[in-house]
């Protein structure tokens, strides 16, 4: 890890000032950046520190919504009786993310911006070669083993899987990222690879998220989220899907539904198809597991990968049919 | 279907009678307290005045020659004292192999010329901060010439390998099988699985002058690697002292110095000041070898009610590039079942990884994982229940030897195992059983290790106050060593156990063999227990003699127990007031196992530094083993392929146990890096450059607590004294056997798929 200048943020405003520098990253619960500098990936010059920042940390669910401050911890949130009897997709995520002793120390903010697991983006001792992590290098894992790595949303330039959980919940459920400046709703805010793999997201520099908001609805208080993986505690989605549903009256026909996935894509990422197939549908477990094979709509294995692409319309399948009871 | 509840059911003493004294007791261990507190000192906390920091640079291409390396920029940075690299180090000898046989060259260096694998060691920094030597090891920089890299044995240009000469034949197995009704022909693999213990390896070296060398790192061997420096640096053994007290673990690769530990020490030799020397997590993937990856071709031949007519085992293992480690893949194959026509064949397949290591039960782990799901499959294709084809070929002799066992209590286990189970509500169809989504597999499995024996040494000291020491150099890597020695000192001399403290983990202290294999517990309370025993008799003699004492002139009829020394019949006197009155501050014995002969000191020490002094059985009348079974039930998902243990019983027969509660955490231990094995763990190679992409504990998967079910684990031990001095058995490796083999045959239960190569992961189960 290379020696770098820390300084302690104030105010938002001094925050966003010296954040503005180049070489300048940002400090919150440390759990990606210290890990990251650890492993030679991150080479910050200066780190800000958020941590003190005033009035960033504090989460509030109302009739019409939740906000959730950008310095809360995920165990804070994950532990709020309102966002868990309102958005249990977001408490059951949070809770099913990392282990109990990074829960504890990093934050809602930071969560949403963690980088991908990819081994070769990772390792820049072993693999020179990685766009994402210096532009136009060339991609590593393209030929190399890719069980881990996304079967949707990838270009030539970059495989590697978007890892959280948290925001695959706050896609299915269309929260709204703020920051300092704007406010962003979620599908806007992740990017695809593309051609330039290192942008993941619309953020500009000296651009700071300061809190997300979700909208209530419906579907948020009956939503869920299922994570599929091989060990039972602290390992990233083999592939993992977030379901809100509402059923109209009848308890039968679904009235609205939206669906996001983690663990197979270069983003959070929604399945709209699987929603329009469903909307107005009956729930039976027939016609959801028709609906979720149009998940992995577009998808391509890269050989280790391939079974993700079977995997995910099981998992999306089981999310929704939990979701509505179904067990 | 109602699955059935796990009946509580402990296992105990083992010979069945409450203990009389304090040895077979479930006390809890004495290094304990010390450890919550923090206040137990491991190897790289100690402080020393004047500490370096050195970092290791590690080879990033699988296969090549070094043309250049230029040190100038890492010497230039911030607070580096030293760069070395294989131009410029100080030359070492070379060490001997574990028997003490002088290797061909004479020169040894840690530093790469030639690599021969990904994560060699091609350089080192040295540093006033760790930061700084981190930030320097950046900066040398390493051209090399590539080479061709085999990275693992399922490139094909790996070839089948070179035979080793463990070929074990008795009978006509070709004809057997040629005859044989029914036949079973399979292949099985394990990965590469490495050894992760929660302290990573690291060492301080500090030359006291510049003939004396201490070395704090932590240590299966104290005296191991203390004749290993002493070779290095051609220094007379009693010139480097390793101290390690206490050990985070070793599984089996903290048994030897390695290269970085080389590194440091020369670091330190040639810098005149103590320097340290911690390997990352990342960097212990490749800085020592776990267990290799292994292929075993299995064919069994037997009748149609199951009796085994031949076995037919070929298997193979990765080896290094330019070194050969052999994992003993027919040790179990070969002891396991009666057969009478038998052949088993290994060999060593190169490829470029670091040379492979010990690793808890090296070969009679994977050698199990074959046979017993071979025997699983063969209890399928003959329709019989798994439990009864093992109980129709159970041997009442050691097959290869002939030799009678020593004890061997598997019908014993398998009874117990299987009725606290409930195994006889088994539907034995593949997928006839399930909760909701989730299929449910019954599965079984038999473990073993081998009993093996060294001698050992140990002192008792018995100080004024009545107060007992017991010293050795053997070491407690969290398994119990210095609770059970107390427990034999204490039960030999009659004194409370609470009066007993144990010093080990020194080279300076009296010598022990490695703690490996499963033998220190055994031969370490038979040296505490020889000792003790001369100590009482001394003290006794001295009661009965000394002019001052109290006792003196009495018929030599003097008890000790509860720490007072005593007529039959009497109130006797406190050991402090015997001490006292006699005027003595300390009473010494030492003492050991070695077989009775005259031997010079090089050949006593021989026992201690090298693994010559090891009987593995040849000497031995009888055939020594412990014996285990493990009944497991999975759940497996229908949809994802998840895989869950839901519920382990083991019973397990490992002689007497010294203390039952350690015994049990040894036993439970293993079955949870069983579980490990069987569903998770896999060093993923990159097959271009046979670089390890799984190098740390995120994606190298180890069971997390929520991966655990209930364990329930029945002693069916009886004290073995044809085995050992005080009847105990091998404990530490024993339970990890069998465990996944009992998974896999209760996944094949489950979901109908056998999977024969491990991990057994969700995609193969989709």
């Amino acid at each position: 890890m290379m020696n770098f200048d820390y300084s302690r943020a104030t105010s938002l405003e001094e925050a966003a000032t010296l954040a503005r520098h180049p070489g300048a990253m940002l400090l919150a619960g440390g759990t990606t950046l210290l890990d990251l500098a650890k492993c030679e990936v991150a080479r910050p010059e200066r780190v800000i520190d958020l941590t003190r920042l005033p009035g960033l940390n504090t989460i509030t669910v109302g009739e019409s919504g939740a906000t959730i401050g950008a310095l809360a911890t995920m165990s804070r949130v994950a532990d709020d009786h309102g966002i868990q009897r309102r958005y249990p997709a977001i408490a059951e995520s949070l809770l099913l993310a990392a282990s109990a002793q990074l829960r504890n120390m990093a934050t809602i903010g930071g969560n949403l911006l963690q980088r991908t697991r990819c081994p070769y983006f990772r390792d820049p001792a072993g693999y020179p070669a990685c766009n994402k992590r210096d532009p136009g290098t060339g991609c590593s894992a393209i030929g190399g083993i890719t069980r881990d790595h996304a079967v949707l949303g990838t270009s030539d330039h970059c495989i590697a899987v978007y890892p959280g959980d948290l925001a695959v919940a706050l896609s299915a459920l269309g929260a709204t990222i703020q920051t300092n400046l704007r406010a962003i709703e979620i599908e806007a805010f992740f990017l695809m690879p593309g051609a330039t793999p290192e942008r993941e997201t619309v953020l500009e520099r000296g651009e700071i998220i300061t809190a997300i908001a979700v909208p209530a609805t419906p579907l948020a208080a009956n939503s869920t989220y299922l994570k599929v993986r091989d060990r039972q505690s602290y390992e990233f989605a083999a592939a993992s899907a977030a379901v809100g549903l509402e059923l109209d009256s009848d308890g039968v026909t679904i009235r609205d539904i939206r669906v996001a996935l983690g663990g197979i894509a270069t983003k959070p990422w929604r399945a709209i198809a699987v929603e329009d197939a469903l909307r107005g549908r009956r729930l039976d477990e027939g016609t959801v597991r028709e609906a979720s094979r149009t998940a992995v709509d577009g998808a391509k294995s890269h050989g280790g990968n391939a079974y993700k692409i079977e995997l995910a319309p099981c998992v999306v399948a089981r999310a929704i049919l939990k979701a509505g009871g179904i067990q | 279907m109602t699955l059935i509840e796990p009946r509580v059911k402990h296992g105990d003493a083992s010979d069945g009678t409450t203990p009389s004294g304090p040895l077979g007791r479930e006390i809890v261990r004495t290094d304990g307290p010390l450890k919550v507190q923090g206040a137990a000192t491991y190897a790289l906390e100690h402080q020393l005045e004047g500490l370096l920091h050195c970092v290791i640079v590690q080879s990033t291409v699988g296969a090549g020659r070094i043309v250049a390396v230029d040190r100038s920029a890492a010497e230039a940075s911030p607070g580096v004292r030293l760069v070395l690299d294989a131009g410029y180090s100080l030359m070492l000898r070379s060490q001997p192999d574990f028997f003490g046989n002088k290797p061909e060259g004479d020169d040894y260096t840690p530093f790469a010329t030639d690599i021969h694998h990904n994560g060699e060691i091609v350089a080192a920094v040295v540093a006033d901060t760790l930061e700084q030597a981190q930030a320097a090891a950046q900066r040398v920089r390493v051209e090399v010439e590539f080479g061709p890299v085999i990275a693992t044995h399922d490139d094909p240009r790996a070839g089948h390998g070179n035979p080793v000469p463990l070929d074990k034949d008795w009978g006509d197995p070709d004809g057997a099988l040629a005859e044989a009704p029914v036949v079973l022909k399979a292949t099985y693999e394990t990965p590469r699985e490495y050894n992760v213990p929660i302290e990573p390896h690291g060492l301080i070296a500090h030359w006291e002058a510049d003939d004396r060398l201490t070395i704090y790192e932590p240590s299966q061997w104290v005296d191991g690697m203390a004749n290993h420096y002493a070779t290095w640096f051609g220094l007379p053994f009693e010139n480097v002292r390793v101290v390690s007290p206490f050990v985070g673990g070793g599984f089996g690769s903290k048994g030897q110095a390695l290269p970085h530990s080389a590194v440091a020490a020369i670091a330190a030799r040639m810098l005149r000041r103590p320097v340290k020397l911690a390997v990352s997590r990342p960097q212990t993937f490749t800085a020592y070898g776990g267990r290799p990856a292994t292929r075993q071709r299995l064919k069994l031949g037997a009748t149609e009610e199951g009796q085994l007519l031949a076995i037919d085992h070929d298997g193979s293992n990765e080896t290094a590039a330019n070194a050969a480690f052999i994992e003993t893949l027919g040790i179990v194959t070969s002891m396991m079942y009666a057969v009478p026509n038998f052949r088993s064949r290994q060999r060593i397949v190169p490829v470029n990884t670091v040379t492979p290591g010990a690793f808890r039960a090296p070969g009679k782990n994977p050698s199990a994982f074959a046979l017993e799901c071979a025997m699983d499959e063969l209890a399928v294709e003959l329709g019989l229940d798994p439990v009864e084809l093992r109980l129709r070929n159970e041997p009442d002799v050691d097959p290869e030897t002939g030799k009678p066992w020593s004890s061997r209590r598997l019908r014993e286990a398998y009874a117990a195992g299987a009725d606290a189970f409930g195994w006889t509500q088994r539907n034995p169809v593949p997928r006839s059983m399930r909760e909701g989504r989730q299929l449910i597999g019954w599965g079984m499995a038999c473990g073993t290790h081998p009993v093996y024996s060294s001698p050992g040494e140990a002192m008792v000291r018995i100080l004024a106050d009545g107060s007992v020491e017991v010293l050795s150099s053997a070491i407690d890597m969290g398994t119990g060593t210095y609770t059970i020695l107390a427990q034999t000192a204490a039960d030999a001399l009659g004194v409370p156990v609470e009066q007993v403290t144990t010093k080990l983990g020194d080279s300076r202290l009296p010598r022990a063999p490695v703690a490996g294999g499963s033998q220190l517990a055994n031969l370490m309370t038979a040296a505490v227990h020889t000792t003790a025993l001369a100590a009482r008799e001394e003290l006794i003699a001295l009661g009965l003699t000394d002019p001052n004492s109290p006792l003196r002139d009495r018929a030599n009829t003097l008890i000790i127990a509860d720490g007072r020394i005593a007529p039959p019949s009497g109130e006797g006197i406190s050991i402090a007031e015997l001490m006292a009155a006699i005027g003595r501050d300390v009473l010494e014995v030492t003492r050991d196992t070695l077989p009775r002969k005259e031997r010079s000191s090089a050949e006593r020490l021989k026992f201690f530094t090298t693994l010559g002094g090891m009987e593995r059985g040849t000497s031995i009348p009888k055939s020594r083993h412990s014996f285990c079974t493990h009944f497991v039930e999975v759940r497996v998902d229908e949809d994802f392929g998840t895989i869950r243990v839901s519920r382990v019983v083991s019973a397990l027969d490992a002689g007497r146990l010294y203390n039952p509660k350690l015994a049990d955490s040894q036993f439970k231990g293993g079955i949870v890096m069983g579980i490990g094995m069987a569903l998770l763990e896999e060093g993923i190679t990159d097959p271009r450059n046979g670089r390890i992409l799984s190098a740390n504990l995120a994606d190298y998967r180890i069971p997390t607590n929520a991966d655990i079910p209930h364990i329930e684990t029945i002693s069916v031990g009886i004290p073995d004294y044809d085995a050992t001095l005080l009847g105990g058995k091998a404990v530490g490796e024993l339970a990890i056997v069998g465990v996944a083999p009992a998974i896999a045959n209760a996944v094949f239960h489950a979901t109908g798929k056998r999977i024969r190569r491990l991990p057994i992961t969700l995609e193969s189960l989709m």
